[in-house]
């Protein structure tokens, strides 16, 4: 059996789809517009509003580099990576999106190093994997899906897939 | 002024890794507070525990466990968790018993035995805990995030690592005279430079450590004070316990996305910068009156920030203030004069507590090797995940 390929959380982006349409998932308020990542379901976190029930809205492909760093040292469970391999760094990017007004986090696509960035600089939303579980036997294993940030127009592939 | 309240007493279990319960490191402390203030603990009238999520059951009924081991003898007790500013709720929380008149004499103790290496979240599969969720999706630890407000500051200001290790230099040189201090060893800049990155652009000595620790406070009426004889006592005269105003549009732990500002247009000041201004604004005191600052370094870079968002400063010059020495023991304000969270390390619950413990021991002119002269008034800063300011103002 192939490996089962999950997303880390349900509900926060596209599974479907060419990745020219991957995308966050988040939620916006009918009522005052407000957009929520990660969503926000059942109710407005604004507190002027009175809110209304929120529905699913897709987040901006691309934004802008907010800031940026990356991880040398492995981090504590529940971080899914295996113990017995060495540790491979990893690059957190802060994305702004201007039309949710917002800062979203996430990792870099691999082979995106903090010298590959720049705080303003254009990246765009792309599929990728966080981690891997092997099976016991009777299957093998899960492919724990994500989102990554990639710079746009830098010649880098999405090494992801 | 009538929302004073005295500190009778202040002491601590000194800050390490002693590999032992943080039960013994509070009870330590809490006796060292009892006998500055010169009262018997079966006279404390209420305890309140700042709470530690690592100790087990006890840590999180942390008052009653401070109190089982100080000996039952029926004080009222409370619990309290916020986090980093665990230690601040406990002060407000035995300030606000004070001004209500429910007990004349209050302990307050945080303490802590610290994992090695990262702060995680607690164990189990939560993914509603938004803390969970940004070790589990990012591996988003403590120190990624300081990372980023550090690399932003270089991006927007044009701070240097350079200027970060200036910060560690100086609070290591402080550290080096506090015997409470689990770093006593004075720090160069070429030392920070050549320890590891942990978070790029980051290092090992940017970093403040985990640690063991306790800190207590022993406060009272004005009135119970003038009885026991502190004519003139250290007197607590705000704490702000504030959370964020939405939209909060700096992306903070444990987020991993800001709020949208489509909606609503967001505050000008930011939420660290309207902790301080909420304490100033009850203390009816301004940064111009202070002598000295303790602010929660938990990274060199973070405490250059703290310094605009209390105003020292204008927004971006906190470089300039460590580089000319101002910040410095024997500068025009010095910050950190205990040493900081770079000397210490980080004991959660302790170490808002820790913080009023300084400006407590500087008032009174007792700090020793690092007493700022003539010291009259002090400010802490710190700030609890998810969204809990802290800040105490002291007076003399």
């Amino acid at each position: 059996m192939p490996r089962k390929r999950i997303p880390v959380v349900a509900g926060w982006f596209t599974e479907d789809g060419p990745d020219e349409e991957f995308r966050l998932l988040g939620t916006r308020c009918p009522l005052c517009s407000s957009v929520f990542f990660p969503r926000q379901d059942g109710f407005c976190r604004n507190p002027g509003c009175t809110g209304g029930e929120p529905v699913e809205v897709p987040l901006s492909r691309r934004g802008t580099v907010w800031s940026y760093t990356d991880g040398r040292y492995r981090p504590p469970a529940p971080y899914p990576c295996d113990p017995d391999m060495p540790w491979e760094p990893y690059t957190l990017v802060a994305v702004e999106l201007a039309a949710e007004r917002m800062v979203v986090l996430g990792q870099a696509a691999p082979g995106v190093g903090v010298a590959d960035l720049a705080v303003g600089m254009t990246v765009e939303v792309v599929p990728g994997v966080l981690g891997t579980e092997s099976g016991d036997g009777t299957d093998d294993g899960t492919v724990w899906t994500t989102w990554h940030w990639r710079p746009v127009d830098t010649g880098l592939r999405d090494g992801a897939r | 002024m009538s929302g004073d309240v005295a500190v009778l007493g202040a002491g601590m279990h000194p800050w390490g890794k002693w590999g032992r319960s943080f039960v013994e490191y509070g009870r330590v402390a809490a006796r060292n507070a009892l006998a500055d203030a010169g009262i018997d603990w079966p006279d404390v009238q209420s305890v309140v525990g700042a709470d530690t999520v690592r100790g087990g059951y006890p840590g999180y009924v942390a008052g009653a466990t401070f109190a089982q081991a100080l000996g039952w003898q029926g004080a009222r007790v409370t619990s309290v968790y916020a986090a980093c500013a665990s230690g601040a709720q406990a002060v407000n929380t035995a300030r606000a018993q004070i001004l209500a008149g429910m007990a004349d004499v209050v302990l307050v103790v945080g303490a802590d035995a610290a994992p090695k290496g990262f702060f995680a979240p607690a164990g189990g599969e939560r993914p509603n805990d938004p803390d969970w969720l940004r070790f589990r999706v990012l591996g988003a630890t403590n120190p990624t995030y300081f990372a980023l407000y550090a690399r932003r500051r270089m991006a927007v200001h044009g701070d240097t690592p350079e200027d970060f290790a200036l910060v560690k230099v100086k609070n290591a040189a402080a550290g080096a005279l506090n015997r409470n201090a689990r770093y006593r060893a004075p720090v160069s800049a070429e030392q920070v430079a050549a320890s590891a990155v942990v978070a790029d652009p980051l290092r090992l000595l940017d970093i403040c450590a985990t640690s063991d620790g306790g800190a207590a406070l022993v406060l009272s009426s004005m009135e119970f004070a003038r009885r026991h004889g502190a004519a003139d006592p250290v007197r607590i005269r705000a704490v702000s316990t504030v959370t964020p105003t939405y939209p909060k549009a700096v992306l903070d732990l444990p987020d991993i996305a800001t709020d949208s500002a489509v909606a609503v247009e967001p505050a000008t000041a930011s939420f660290r910068a309207s902790i301080a201004r909420a304490a100033y604004e009850e203390a009816g005191i301004g940064p111009s009156d202070l002598s000295l600052a303790e602010v929660y370094d938990l990274s060199t870079a973070l405490e250059l920030e703290w310094y605009e968002d209390i105003g020292l400063c204008p927004a971006g010059g906190g470089a300039a203030l460590v580089r000319e020495g101002a910040t410095a023991l024997g500068g025009r304000i010095p910050v950190n004069p205990s040493g900081g969270l770079a000397s210490f390390g980080e004991a959660v619950p302790a170490q808002a507590i820790a913080q009023v413990c300084e400006l407590t021991w500087q008032l009174r002119g007792t700090a020793g090797d690092r007493q700022v002269p003539g010291a009259r008034a002090g400010i802490t800063a710190n700030q609890g995940l998810f969204g809990h300011g802290s800040a105490v103002v002291a007076v003399r």
